[in-house]
């Protein structure tokens, strides 16, 4: 955990369930004095929103590449 | 009643023609046994288990039929289309009037060629190591970029892209288009397999075809194409043709679907069981947390305890006890002081009483005192004409002294 935490809204699906499994076995292995409990906690909530944000909103992005290496977006290519 | 001299006139039931032309065929020798070659056609896999299909070529068909034992087996070896060599013995289907090769034995037409350069280059490829267990990758839980190396234009990537929309759509996907088949799909394949590896880097790769004839998916068995499955740097799923489909790719690979959706049910958690996870997360923090906030409580009780018991308050209860235990102290030894001393003075008081003059006086005694009160006790402390004072018990009298013996 950085002493300044990365806004939860530029993590990744990964990196905020990541984060969240950290804090918790933190949270659940390791004592904390109580106003750093609570930001830990205030912190794992808001990565679980980010998490359940980043699933309801996700859609498949899809691209092409070539065989030099460039990219070209195919989405709504279904 | 089928005599050789049948008299002309005859009428012979339909039952009992079909069952003569059956026995008929079915003792003639050469129709127990034989291979027929052809390409086939309307083949129908009903949920009896049987398999149903008709034999042709260019002039003539034939009606098939593959009874479930042997269908079983015999299955993943038949597409419509695809020419082969049948084996079986020629009966009648007596209800519908028709002769049928009933068929216990299919061979790919040419397959021997195929079929053994198959098993040479994977009996090679098994030597070199390329299919161990202990080269195989795990694949990643929860993959960012996904590649695919498929045909651009196949139903496989539709279905491809379809899961992994529905499952995981958290994902990114690159598809590096390839031929899936024919003679240029080989060095397609591992340029897509490669063009991956170099500029997109994905966490997984999943390459495949629907299904196809065993030609369609021959590339698949390509030492090229399998060698580049091998070295790719990002895991590879493999997802070819139909589930009884095997390809080298498929060993090569580090994990074997079955189908190309398969594939991709294989590269992504269903995000259904990732709502459930973030459940059971939220539970296990709201579980950690009164866990620590009831601690801090009990510790925090447990504190003021011992902060009452170092308290100014507490501290002058405990002086004022401490207080009020000596005093108690002191009384008591201040009464047990005057109780002594009270003692005493009566043991004085009986010690005095006998030694009182009064009492001597009492008892008929004269007590002799000169001018100064001091008690006369013998002779030397009176001269003739003192005068002396005398004491009786019941009052006192003057005397002078008159004379000395």
């Amino acid at each position: 955990m950085a002493k300044t935490p990365t806004p939860v809204e530029s993590l990744s699906y990964e990196q905020a369930l990541g984060e969240l499994e950290i804090i918790l076995n933190s949270l659940e292995n390791e004592t904390h004095d109580l106003q750093r409990t609570m930001e830990l906690f205030e912190r794992s909530r808001a990565l679980i929103s980010r998490c359940q944000e980043l699933l309801d909103s996700a859609e498949l992005r899809v691209s092409q590449l070539s065989a030099n290496g460039e990219m070209t977006d195919l989405e709504g290519a279904d | 009643m089928f005599a050789s001299s049948a008299a002309p006139g005859q009428v012979y039931s339909v039952s009992d023609l079909n069952a003569y032309i059956r026995a008929l065929l079915e003792g003639n020798e050469n129709l127990m046994s034989i291979w027929v070659a052809g390409e086939v056609s309307n083949l129908a896999r009903p949920v009896s288990g049987h398999i149903y299909f008709t034999l042709k070529d260019s002039a003539a068909s034939l009606r098939c039929v593959i009874w479930r034992d042997q269908a079983r087996r015999l299955s993943a070896l038949l597409r419509d289309g695809m020419a082969v060599e049948a084996h079986g013995a020629v009966s009648v289907y007596e209800q519908g009037g028709q002769y049928q090769l009933y068929v216990d034995g299919v061979r790919v037409a040419g397959e021997g060629l195929l079929y053994q350069e198959f098993l040479r280059l994977k009996a090679a490829l098994e030597e070199e190591g390329l299919f161990d267990e202990a080269r195989k990758r795990p694949l990643p839980e929860l993959p960012r970029t996904i590649g695919l190396v498929t045909s651009s234009t196949g139903a496989a990537l539709q279905d491809m892209l379809n899961t992994l929309r529905a499952r995981y759509p958290l994902a990114r996907v690159v598809l590096s288009p390839a031929a899936v088949q024919g003679e240029a799909a080989p060095a397609q394949l591992v340029a897509a397999l490669e063009a991956l590896n170099r500029f997109v880097r994905p966490d997984v790769i999943i390459i495949g075809r629907g299904g196809g004839s065993l030609e369609d998916l021959w590339p698949f068995n390509d030492e090229r194409v399998v060698r580049a499955v091998s070295a790719s740097r990002a895991p590879v799923i493999s997802g070819v043709g139909h589930e009884t489909d095997f390809t080298l790719v498929d060993f090569a690979a580090d994990v074997r679907a079955p189908t190309p959706t398969g594939a991709a049910v294989l590269a992504v958690p269903d995000r259904a069981d990732l709502y459930e996870l973030l459940g059971f997360r939220r539970l296990r923090l709201e579980q950690a947390i009164s866990d620590l906030l009831a601690d801090r409580r009990a510790r925090l009780r447990e504190f003021s305890h011992r902060l009452g018991a170092v308290s100014p308050a507490w501290q002058v209860r405990q002086g004022m006890q401490r207080l009020d235990d000596l005093s108690l102290r002191l009384y008591a030894g201040v009464r047990a002081f005057l109780r002594a001393e009270k003692a005493r003075l009566a043991s004085y008081t009986g010690r005095l009483a006998s030694l009182d003059p009064g009492q001597v006086l009492r008892r008929g005694y004269a007590l002799v005192q000169d001018q100064q009160g001091r008690q006369v006790g013998s002779l030397g402390q009176v001269k003739l004409g003192q005068h002396v004072r005398v004491s009786l018990k019941d009052g006192a009298f003057g005397a002078d002294v008159t004379e000395i013996e």
